[in-house]
């Protein structure tokens, strides 16, 4: 369970998030959708460190990740994967080398063992003989793929997603999106999804939470977004066809 | 003026950062390794080329300078010798290589920066700073000295082959020129001097890349920034060695 409590961000005195509390829940794929600008990105780096909140807490589990050093973070760090919008994987390193670098720092497996885990790890994402490529020959689907078997590479507790499907055909992002789905259940991690794709929260989102203007605006399940008593929040979902065609359905 | 200070600082923290306890010696004998060849083989060229014609330049403008019966030529291969050695194969190498290096690696690091891929380091629990600067840093400390004696051994042929080509000097006056007055020491300032530029090159370079943000023009404008802020820092502590090591 990850639980952020009353996070406030602002910067050059410009609120980004504004008194948020909310609680992710584990084995499930909790989503934060929002329009572009709301402050999801930055939630979500507040939530694995990146960026520090100006007041309030994140916890993991029960421990009070804000209030740790850099060296007592590490102990976290290493339980959490987080997949970036653009992959975010070393330019100068082969692909076999971006999925084994967490083994290479972190571990003490023979060079055989950290091989056998990374070739199962490609094996997951189904990307296969792809390990000796670099980035700049992947294409897109296959650069999130990468990105998912580094962040499962260390098996993580919790995994980061920052808008996994951007810049993909539709076809393909269902493919990221069961995968992270299939991952959370099979792990049992805490995933956190960021997203505007209203595709990824009928397909996949198990807890969604609206962020509108830096500030938590509601939250719930899919069943629930559809009925939802709030403009805003109904503004977003039925700007996507997809929803007012599975509000149809539903009624 | 406070904006300096506040640069100052941010570097001295990142500095902090960079020499705090490695993750693994291993990965990082590797990661030294591949910078050697990164930064410093791939430098040899330049710095063999640019050497050798300036070699030949100083022969010649000493020549023509010391053109009188009463000034032996050997004077000429004295001049040159002195020059490579004190000034050109470390202070100005190091500046191009600021060019060169310093460039390369703020735009690597700038990149990795707005890429999120020191983001991604970040999350995985590695230092950054240190996985990515300190490998450079050790790198060219080792290997920029070994520019500077190619330097300085190229420049003095390319004074011996213009002396020879051109029959501005008898060859072996020039030999007899850099045999004379030599004093070993000066081969120990230049490269201790080589050793402060090469941290000075990559340590800034590496800053301005690591606090780059935005889009590919910041990358741009902090690889420029890095340029010449190691240029001026490079001139700088050129002057001040000397003042420390040679007077």
């Amino acid at each position: 369970m990850i639980r952020a409590e009353h996070i406030v961000k602002s910067f050059d005195g410009r609120v980004v998030l504004d008194d948020i509390s909310v609680e992710f829940e584990t084995g499930k794929t909790n989503l934060i959708i929002g329009r572009s600008g709301s402050g999801k990105t930055v939630l979500l780096k507040t939530l694995v460190g990146l960026h520090e909140p100006d007041s309030g807490d994140v916890w993991y589990d029960d421990v009070n990740f804000s209030r740790l050093g850099f060296r007592e973070r590490k102990s976290i760090r290493k339980d959490i994967g987080m997949i970036f919008q653009g992959g975010a994987l070393l330019d100068s390193s082969t692909v076999e080398e971006n999925v084994k670098l967490p083994l290479d720092l972190f571990t003490r497996q023979s060079e055989r063992e950290k091989l056998e885990r990374v070739n199962f790890c490609l094996r997951r994402v189904r990307l296969e003989n792809a390990n000796h490529l670099y980035p700049a020959e992947l294409s897109g689907g296959m650069i999130k793929r990468v990105a998912i078997a580094r962040a499962i590479v260390m098996n993580p507790r919790y995994l980061f997603c920052d808008e996994p499907n951007s810049g993909l055909d539709p076809q393909t992002s269902i493919v990221i999106d069961t995968l992270i789905h299939e991952i959370t259940h099979e792990y049992g991690m805490t995933t956190i999804i960021n997203t505007h794709d209203m595709n990824s929260v009928m397909e996949i989102g198990e807890k969604i939470v609206y962020i509108h203007q830096g500030r938590k605006w509601w939250e719930g399940t899919k069943a629930e977004i559809l009925h939802a008593d709030n403009r805003e929040l109904n503004d977003f979902v039925f700007a996507s066809a997809m929803a007012k065609r599975a509000r149809k359905v539903a009624e | 003026m406070l904006r300096a200070f506040g640069l100052i600082g941010r570097y001295f923290i990142l500095m902090g950062k960079v020499f705090s306890r490695p993750e693994k010696a291993s990965i990082y004998r590797r990661r030294i390794i591949f910078e050697m060849d990164s930064l410093g083989v791939n430098s040899i060229g330049l710095t063999a080329i640019i050497s050798i014609f300036i070699g030949a330049v100083i022969a010649l403008q000493m020549s023509i300078n010391l053109d009188s019966p009463f000034i032996p030529k050997s004077l000429i291969g004295y001049a040159t010798r002195e020059t490579m050695i004190l000034e050109f194969s470390s202070a100005v190498v190091a500046l191009i290589l600021a060019g060169k290096v310093g460039s390369s690696i703020a735009s690597e690091i700038g990149t990795m920066r707005i890429t999120e891929q020191i983001d991604a380091l970040e999350i995985m629990g590695v230092n950054s700073a240190s996985y990515l600067i300190l490998p450079k840093i050790i790198a060219a400390m080792i290997f920029f000295p070994f520019l500077t004696i190619l330097s300085t051994l190229i420049g003095i042929l390319g004074g011996w082959l213009i002396a020879a080509a051109t029959g501005i000097m008898i060859p072996a006056d020039y030999v007899d020129g850099l045999l004379m007055d030599f004093r070993p020491y000066s081969i120990t300032y230049t490269l201790i001097k080589t050793v402060f530029f090469a941290y000075i090159i990559t340590s800034i370079s590496a800053f301005f890349g690591y606090n780059a943000r935005g889009n590919s023009l910041e990358v741009g404008a902090a690889s420029t920034r890095a340029v010449v802020v190691s240029c001026v820092v490079i001139l700088l502590f050129d002057l001040i060695l000397t003042q420390v090591l040679l007077i």
